[in-house]
């Protein structure tokens, strides 16, 4: 016993150096599996009222850049809008809608880590919960991660742990969005077989087998391709329309189907095995 | 004069952590080299304050910063080795001057600081890149990355401290 508390004590340094090693690798173990660990991110609220405060000084200097952006959005969509036909009253019924929209801004942006996470200004007090998507006027941006009361994180698409289901524009060519951490506005999609026709220049939209994100939201151009090592699919380099380093108003979309949708998904499962 | 020097590492603290969050980190110089200056805390750090508190302190450090930028707990993990290791590489950057009761920082020749800071920055980068990036197969882009980030860290380390040099203690 004695030698036991002489060695502590010896040690003393050492073992609390070891502890606390262990105590963050652990974490860090955890988080590169699944899910990270619920509190240990920005948008508590400490780290999300000092980013939001810094936010709030700084947006000043890009407003009139910013008005800029969102009044060409709007006159896309009000084009839409005009040259479309006439829509009876029934889609007009809010019952029937698949998708809500919260409009929010970015207070913390990210591009230059393997795993990067941005974060935003609404949280679980204004709906918002994990799994949502997130974009912005020009395309596809994430899928938020965690919630806290006012603020939330968002797993961008320059993380390695993201995979979005996308296709190319106009046909039913699938692949998972993900990305190789080299370039931050370049993104590449994998699983995309060897006999679909690939041409630079082409658009890659979202697909529709996610349950996040409506289809056809746009996402980049291809910049180029090639035959992967075991020449079974491609592996295609797209360039993004979005700025990843000047993200700030964004759009986060709830599916409202989308409980349904995994209650049916699960129980099927359940039923197969 | 011992509170004042609390004092004063309660304030480097804070004021690290903000400038390492708000400034540093959106830095993002050819898209990837965001300095780390907040390491400037323990190569300020008084030399014969207690190792447990320093190494808890350091840990509190990486993990707030961590907070900051979404990497759960790799600056924790960093952070805490360079604490740990601090009086291992003074010993080889100073020799044995270091243990004497009037031993200070500013007694020692440039050269020494410049190796003792360079050595706390290439650990720290080497631990924190070899967690972050979490595969062996990529071992030429950790270095790659340790070289650059750590040549800019090391920069601006040093502007700040000779900006912020404590020549009264």
């Amino acid at each position: 016993m004695r030698q036991i508390i002489n060695f502590i004590l010896r040690y003393k340094n050492f073992l609390l150096y070891l502890f606390l090693l262990i105590i963050s690798l652990a974490l860090t173990v955890q988080s590169h599996s699944y899910h990270r660990s619920k509190y240990f991110n920005s948008s508590n609220w400490l780290t999300g009222n000092i980013y939001e405060t810094t936010s709030n000084i700084t947006t000043y200097f890009g407003l009139g850049e910013e008005n800029k952006k969102l009044v060409e959005e709007n006159k896309r969509l009000r084009k839409l809008l005009f040259n479309q036909k006439k829509e009876d009253s029934m889609q007009l019924d809010t019952t029937n809608i698949t998708y809500r929209v919260v409009a929010s801004q970015v207070i913390k942006n990210s591009y230059s880590l393997p795993r990067n996470y941005i974060t935003i200004k609404k949280g679980s007090a204004d709906g918002i919960k994990p799994d949502m998507g997130v974009i912005t006027a020009n395309g596809i941006l994430g899928i938020v991660e965690n919630t806290s009361k006012n603020f939330a994180t968002v797993q961008s698409i320059l993380n390695t742990k993201s995979r979005i289901n996308a296709k190319i524009k106009n046909t039913n060519h699938y692949g998972s969005l993900v990305w190789d951490t080299k370039d931050y506005n370049t993104v590449q999609l994998a699983d995309v077989e060897r006999l679909v026709p690939v041409k630079i220049g082409d658009t890659i939209v979202t697909g529709a087998s996610s349950s996040i994100f409506p289809e056809n939201i746009p996402i980049g151009v291809i910049k180029n391709f090639d035959l992967n090592n075991s020449q079974s699919s491609y592996s295609i380099d797209i360039k993004l329309f979005n700025n990843m380093a000047a993200v700030r108003s964004i759009y986060i979309i709830e599916n409202v189907q989308r409980e349904e949708i995994i209650e049916l998904e699960a129980k099927t499962n359940n039923d197969s095995q | 004069m011992i509170r004042n020097s609390y004092f004063i590492n309660i304030i480097r603290f804070v004021l690290l952590i903000l400038v390492q969050v708000l400034v540093f980190n959106k830095l993002n110089f050819f898209g990837y080299i965001n300095p780390m200056v907040y390491i400037l805390f323990l190569y300020w750090y008084p030399i014969k304050e207690k190792r447990q508190l320093f190494l808890l302190l350091s840990f509190l450090l990486g993990f707030l910063i961590d907070l900051f930028s979404d990497t759960v707990a790799i600056h924790a993990a960093a952070t805490v080795t360079i604490a740990y290791l601090r009086p291992t590489i003074m010993r080889f950057c100073f020799g044995v001057n270091y243990e004497f009761q009037n031993f200070k920082l500013t007694n020692t020749t440039r050269a020494q600081q410049i190796t003792f800071l360079t050595l706390l920055i290439i650990i720290h980068h080497l631990v924190f890149f070899t967690l972050e990036i979490f595969s062996f197969e990529n071992t030429l882009l950790i270095l790659r990355k340790v070289l650059a980030i750590s040549i800019a860290t090391l920069i601006l380390c040093l502007l700040l401290n000779s900006l912020f040099s404590v020549k009264k203690e």
